[in-house]
């Protein structure tokens, strides 16, 4: 297998990308409703792609493989549950109402729509600035998880610097030309790629090796644990946390919260909405089915490493192995490039607009979007060069970050009552509290078994409602924004 | 349905997607079926399951608890 094809294959895959974004380009208009959220207009097939393959990362192909092989396939109800069920039911009870809310009103982030309904110029930075803060570290991740693929795949001769760069000059090209539309078509390719590379991927090697029966016998020798539902890591308390965070988590994501925004209708909802359980256990069964296999086989995988590339080495061609690792790459393109697009809006509209520049006129704010791009691209690009903490330990430390953003979020949403300074105290008390337990010793990680997440979310719940209980509505906040007026159709 | 009664029942089989989703009555089973764990096949169907419960929900249940006029 010559260094030549695996690098045609992933360049050819890379330009493909590109190609499309300058597609986009060329129906795309200088308005930021257009830039950020394709001025609404998603239909159902790109719609539900671009939001499976922006939630799911290079975490799919590498962590989570990962976490399958050291502590069993269990792995698969924590995501399962999580993303199948848990945020399916958050995407009609958050996303449904913040599209007809946002639709209703022409927001573009959610620090805009919070911002508006309290009058609080400080509530919307606040929650841009917090936003902004756990999602650097999460594109870092990405680039880490591209530079490391890549370099496994060539064998070093594309160093890992060299592989995470090349990826984040392609993206930043083809998100600063195309926006939101750019953006969501390369998903829907990048989403139907990752999946069609996994399952081939899984039947390779049931072919290879003679049928699940004897992968199974494998683990019953290996690792007869990892037959047993639950074990070791897999506590209730565990699962229950990590789903239960993880699931709240994704909705703050900016990504995937902007993505609320930009159905076209609710009929594109609804269909999105019901196909989602099963779009998601098509890709978690196979890609943790393969870490889990790897250790029945006695795939040796070293303290850091990546178990699915080891395992395609020994059991798939090597062209194969390229093409399931260009499937790894569009899951943290298609995850990172929407990442780089919302933090731009979240930059540009409720951090610089409200606080440097009120009157910015609208082809100055394009032009700090597409810049704002680049800078958070090429930053976070920098710092995946020293490679700070563990892949998961980043991963799941934001998600439970934005995490802490979600209940304040629907509280707000569906009780008139809540107050500015009710969202406030919400809003920044868990972030502190979680904070505190993350980075310093003065709260623990985990109670009980539980993670903090979920303590930090119930701290954010009882002050959001506490103090809006206990505090009156300020002259400027309007009541009726998520609660009159609005349509579905 | 009223939409009291469809509100609590909306929410009650939401929980309950989400509360089996995970079979905790197979908690420490290993037993097989076609080389993969009974407590996967489990989970495959339930979200097979959950699939055609949100499709049913979209028919009857959508608009509820957000205040939308229909």
């Amino acid at each position: 297998m010559s260094l030549a094809v695996q690098l045609g294959i992933v360049v050819g895959y890379l330009v493909l990308a590109l190609g499309i974004g300058v597609v986009a380009y060329r129906v795309t208009t200088r308005s930021a409703e257009d830039y950020y959220l394709a001025s609404r207009t998603l239909g159902t097939v790109v719609l539900l792609f671009t939001t499976f393959a922006t939630l799911l990362s290079a975490f799919t192909f590498f962590g989570g493989p990962n976490i399958s092989y050291r502590a069993g396939p269990e792995w698969i109800l924590v995501m399962g549950l999580m993303d199948g069920v848990l945020f399916g039911i958050l995407w009609y009870v958050i996303g449904f109402k913040q599209w007809v809310v946002g639709r209703a009103h022409d927001y573009v982030t959610l620090g805009e729509m919070l911002g508006d309904r309290f009058g609080s110029r400080g509530l919307r930075g606040l929650v841009a600035g917090i936003s902004l803060f756990w999602l650097f570290p999460y594109v870092m991740l990405q680039q880490m998880g591209a530079g490391t693929a890549l370099a496994g795949l060539t064998e070093g001769a594309l160093p890992y610097w060299a592989g995470a760069g090349l990826v984040t000059l392609f993206m930043i090209v083809y998100v600063i030309l195309a926006g939101m539309r750019g953006v969501a078509w390369t998903d829907t390719l990048q989403g139907l790629f990752m999946l069609g590379m996994i399952w081939a991927a899984m039947l390779w090697v049931l072919a290879t090796v003679g049928g699940p029966e004897v992968l199974s016998e494998g683990l019953g020798t290996n690792a007869p644990e990892f037959l047993a539902l639950g074990g070791g890591l897999y506590t209730p308390q565990f699962i229950i946390s990590q789903a239960v965070g993880i699931a709240f988590g994704v909705t703050m994501f900016p990504q995937v919260n902007q993505r609320f925004f930009v159905g076209k209708s609710a009929t594109v909802l609804k269909r999105s909405f019901t196909l989602w359980p099963v779009l998601v256990i098509l890709l978690f069964v196979p890609a943790f089915l393969l870490g889990a296999w790897a250790k029945g086989l006695g795939v040796e995988v070293g303290e850091s490493g990546n178990v699915l590339p080891v395992l395609l080495t020994q059991y798939a061609p090597g062209w194969f192995a390229a093409l399931v690792i260009a499937g790894a790459l569009a899951a943290m393109m298609s995850s990172s490039d929407s990442m780089l697009l919302s933090g731009s809006s979240y930059f540009t509209r409720d951090l610089y607009r409200p606080f440097v520049d009120p009157q910015v006129s609208d082809r100055r704010e394009d032009w700090l979007g597409r810049v704002g791009v680049a800078v958070f691209a090429v930053a976070a690009f920098v710092a995946s060069l020293f490679q700070p903490g563990t892949l998961i330990d980043i991963g799941s430390t934001a998600f439970g970050g934005f995490a802490q953003l979600a209940l304040p979020v629907m509280v707000a949403l569906y009780w008139r009552r809540t107050t500015r300074t009710g969202m406030l105290a919400g809003v920044g008390g868990s972030q502190a509290a979680y904070l505190a337990s993350v980075f310093t010793s003065l709260l623990p990680s985990t109670i009980g078994g539980w993670d903090f997440t979920l303590v930090g979310m119930l701290i954010g719940l009882v002050l959001t409602v506490g103090v809006s209980w206990a505090t009156h509505a300020a002259p400027d906040e309007d009541r009726t924004v998520y609660f009159e007026g609005l349509e579905a159709d | 349905m009223s939409t009291a009664i469809a509100s609590v029942f909306w929410a009650g089989t939401f929980l309950v997607l989400s509360a089996l989703a995970v079979p905790w009555f197979l908690w420490g089973v290993a037993v097989t079926w076609f080389g993969l764990p009974v407590w996967l096949w489990w989970h495959v169907g339930w979200l097979v399951l959950t699939t055609a419960v949100f499709f049913v929900f979209t028919r009857t249940g959508w608009g509820i608890w957000s205040g939308v006029e229909a």
